[in-house]
């Protein structure tokens, strides 16, 4: 018996330089960065008040963090890609082999859908949802920390696939049957099922743990039309979760099972049905699209408001317009593959029903203009994400009701059309809404603004290099560009691609601006600090707490008594202003006591993880078996919480009156 | 006094909205948020169910469910399982009153009926791989041992959850925290109950139907 199954030293590409030197590098910023926290004495720190916290807000900065460096792994893929297809036209075949270009783009899709995009607006949501509800924590703490170490599994997965091994070669959607063992005999798609099993796992949890926190644990008074409409949308995104990501587990357990022990769901032979994959996956694929996007939509909605300085417009057609795209969602996903060859009135159906999504979609965009009309706008950053969001996702909205029209669709089914139009939509509905947030609650977070300045440039950058990227796709597309070419010998098509390219640079020097922006801010976080814990005069309860909140976030549980309820306080404030304030009284608060298990958990899914793609049956029995006796003792341990008393509580709010004072 | 007595006299507009009370206690909680992993576990078994449904006729020259499906051994099955969620709740009614023996006494036969089911269910299987029906045969036998192996797993995740349950009764006792966890296992018992009369009806009841 192999004690390392399918593992060799064949399985790193010692060949490869572009691979060696990235993973290299990789390796080297990994080494450096735990030895720099270990020299200076930072372990104890980060695992005492990091790695084991419960608190939602901590836990909703790691997953930024996570994402953050993602969408730089994610985005150096997009870079090598537009500089394949920029040079490698006609008799040039560019630098990139077929082989790794596959890796390349499908990595990208995968990087950039489950560990960029749904860690940020998982990540915001974590941060500021609970603020926002007015409580203190999360329904489930200690299983928020382990949908956090999950997926950070994942992560780490298919992240070591680029030493160990390789990744899939057949897209991000791995339709069988080419992610069949027949046709990828390779670890590839192993490594890209497994990072996804283990990912969307946590992702269920953490919807799990959203919607129960939404519906149950709201602060006294805040009935459903008092919700911020960031709640709301992130109801509606974690509802989603739960309804779809176990159609993905149940498509993923079918390959699986096809690959590994040779069952017959998509194989070609045995009676399988390939098409069934497409299908299952689309009805995950299309209702995660509004899970990434909802959550967007609620920080465009909160900051419209803040800083138009009014209510926000239509708040109950708000509410019904999120309602209604969540139950939409899962009415249109047979718009992936018009050409599957269903019958006319089934695509008529999916057609039409993918049209009606464009409806209470504009009733937002209309909601969030009216709501700009006639207030008094401050132009911060998080605005400019807000307005180029607007101009950019109706273009690109309007891209896609053509799409919807299945006979249009059958011409530019699988083209670079396509690409462009899905860019056009998620970038500005997802990666602009997640920067806006970004921006809005760093000072919540961190007790600082960021930087405007570079902000401002950093938006311009994302802005027009977005304009000069994707625009020319669209032509290509026409032209006749199918999508995840390494290669190509229609020389008219060059031009197009070498702007798209230069595109890339200039959203480059916004990520650059991004990095500059954040030094720069810690740098100056004196004169950017936010005393007030209200920097930019909000309306919903978490400015109504310090910056950085205590674990406790409220001293004393808010009482709502209407919409947008910090802001309806202040106003009652100024009335009342002159009489004194009764003395707080303060009690004891517990809160959950912090736990190693979401570390233990993820460590055991990593190697079983790791086990399984390369066939290593004892270590797979080791992973699982931790993972289980971590969990039984974990279930066994005596304190739960831990009381933080009276007199720290009051200690800290004598410190920070912010709240007080009101 | 009769419960729905005892309602009608509650004056309506003395009763605190929901709203105003804030944050639900920690048992309702736990209860609906396990309610909501449930439902996500059905929405899994219905992916798997649908799988079913397009595969159940690609036996690709292989045996079909009518050759294969004992009913006698499946009614059996059944029997075993219905009785065993009927004793959960006696399990259930024995914690709400703290009677520690009659809890262990629901709980083991609960447990016992649980393997029994497991124990014919694998006959079942292994009778069929034997003769030479197995998942690797067919489409259809594919979707059939996923979608009732998937259900026998769950039933042995949860024999094992209730043996857990059990040693922390034993070692820790009537805590909040364990009767909440038991509160859970019930109800995940009572809907892989639901499961099993979906796959009982879909695959044993229509498989035969010729």
């Amino acid at each position: 018996m192999n004690l390392l199954g399918n593992l060799t030293w064949s399985a790193i590409p010692f060949d490869q330089p572009i691979i060696m030197g990235a993973s290299g590098g990789m390796i080297l910023g990994i080494v450096f960065v735990l030895g720099w926290v270990t020299l200076k004495g930072y372990l104890p720190y980060l695992w005492r008040e990091w790695i084991t916290s419960v608190d939602h807000k901590r836990i909703g900065v790691m997953y930024l963090v996570l994402a953050m460096l993602m969408l730089l792994r994610g985005f150096s893929d997009a870079i090598m890609m537009r500089a394949q297809q920029a040079v490698a036209a006609g008799g040039a075949q560019g630098y990139l082999p077929p082989e790794h270009f596959d890796q390349i783009f499908s990595a990208h899709g995968t990087i950039m859908i489950f560990f960029v995009a749904m860690p940020l607006v998982i990540g915001l949501m974590n941060f500021a949802v609970p603020l926002q509800l007015g409580i203190r924590d999360m329904a489930f703490p200690t299983l928020n920390a382990v949908s956090l170490g999950l997926t950070a599994s994942g992560i780490l997965l298919i992240n070591v696939s680029l030493f160990v091994g390789e990744f899939a070669k057949t897209g991000w959607v791995a339709y069988p049957p080419l992610s069949e063992l027949q046709f990828s005999p390779g670890v590839g798609v192993d490594y890209y099922l497994w990072s996804l099993q283990i990912s969307g796992l946590g992702t269920l949890l953490t919807g799990i743990n959203f919607v129960t926190t939404i519906l149950k644990t709201r602060a006294a008074g805040m009935s459903y039309m008092r919700m911020p409409v960031f709640c709301w949308t992130a109801l509606a995104s974690n509802l989603l979760i739960v309804a779809a990501f176990p159609v993905l587990t149940a498509a993923m357990a079918m390959l699986l099972l096809d690959r590994y022990l040779g069952f017959h769901f998509f194989s070609v032979d045995g009676g399988g049905n390939a098409m069934m994959y497409v299908n299952l996956f689309w009805v995950w694929g299309h209702p995660e699209v509004y899970i990434l996007v909802l959550p967007a939509f609620g920080i465009y909605s909160e900051v419209s408001a803040t800083f138009s300085g009014k209510p926000l417009f239509g708040y109950r057609s708000m509410v019904a317009a999120t309602m209604a795209i969540c139950v939409l969602a899962f009415t249109v996903w047979l718009h992936h593959f018009f050409t599957m060859g269903a019958s006319a009135s089934v695509n008529a159906f999916f057609g039409v029903a993918s049209m009606m999504i464009a409806v209470p979609t504009g009733v937002k965009i209309f909601n969030w203009l009216f709501t700009m009309y006639g207030g008094r706008i401050r132009f911060t950053v998080p605005v400019l994400w807000t307005i180029g969001f607007m101009v950019t996702f109706v273009l690109g909205g309007l891209t896609g009701v053509l799409l919807a029209v299945p006979p249009v669709d059958w011409q530019v089914h699988n083209s670079v059309f396509l690409v462009a139009h899905f860019h056009h939509v998620i970038i500005p509905g997802v990666v602009f809404g997640a920067f806006a947030g970004y921006t809005y609650w760093f000072p919540k977070a961190f007790g600082f603004k960021l930087e405007e300045s570079w902000g401002r440039r950093a938006f311009w950058c994302w802005f027009i290099g977005f304009h000069v990227a994707f625009m020319p796709m669209y032509v290509v597309g026409l032209m006749g560009m199918t999508r995840r070419l390494q290669h190509y010998d229609v020389l008219s098509w060059q031009p197009w691609l070498i702007v798209a390219a230069a595109g890339v640079a200039i959203i480059f020097a916004g990520v650059v601006c991004q990095i500059v922006q954040f030094v720069v801010s810690i740098r100056a976080r004196e004169e950017l600090r936010d005393v007030t814990g209200d920097p930019w005069n909000g309306r919903t309860l978490e400015w109504s707490t310090a910056s950085p909140p205590p674990a406790w976030n409220y001293a004393v549980l808010p009482r709502v008594t209407g919409l947008d309820a910090f802001w309806t306080r202040k106003k009652l404030a100024r009335v009342t202003q002159g009489e004194s304030a009764p003395a707080r009284e303060y009690e004891p608060i517990e809160v959950p006591k912090n736990s190693a298990i979401g570390f233990v958990n993820a460590f055991f899914a990593v190697v079983a993880g790791f086990a399984l793609i390369w066939h290593i049956w004892w270590m797979v029995i080791f992973g699982a078996f931790g993972a289980f006796i971590a969990i039984v003792l974990f279930a066994f341990r005596n304190e739960e919480e831990v009381e933080i008393p009276a007199e720290r509580i009051a200690r800290f709010d004598h410190a920070h009156p912010a709240e007080v004072t009101l | 006094m009769n419960v729905a007595v005892a309602v009608d006299e509650i004056q309506p507009e003395t009763l605190i909205s929901y709203t105003e009370t804030g944050p639900a206690p920690k048992r309702v909680v736990v209860g609906f948020g396990f309610w909501i992993f449930l439902l996500s576990d059905i929405v899994m078994f219905s992916a798997l169910f649908a799988s079913y449904g397009v595969l159940v006729n690609a036996t690709a020259g292989g045996p079909t469910g009518a050759q294969l499906f004992n009913q006698v051994s499946v009614a059996i099955e059944t029997a075993c399982l219905l009785l065993s969620s009927y004793t959960c709740g006696l399990m259930s009614l024995a914690i709400n009153s703290r009677r520690r023996i009659a809890t262990y006494l629901g709980a083991l036969v609960t447990f016992v009926l649980g393997a029994l089911f497991l124990n014919l269910e694998i006959r079942e299987f292994v009778g069929m791989i034997a003769s030479g029906a197995t998942p690797q045969r067919s489409a259809f036998l594919s979707a059939f041992f996923t979608l009732v192996g998937c259900h026998g797993l769950h039933v042995t995740g949860g024999l094992i959850w209730l043996a857990v349950m059990m040693a922390q009764v034993a070692i820790k006792g009537f805590r909040p925290a364990v009767e909440r966890r038991l509160f859970c296992f019930a109800l995940f018992w009572h809907a892989l109950d639901i499961v099993w009369v979906g796959l009982f009806t879909v695959v044993y009841l229509m498989g035969v139907i010729v």
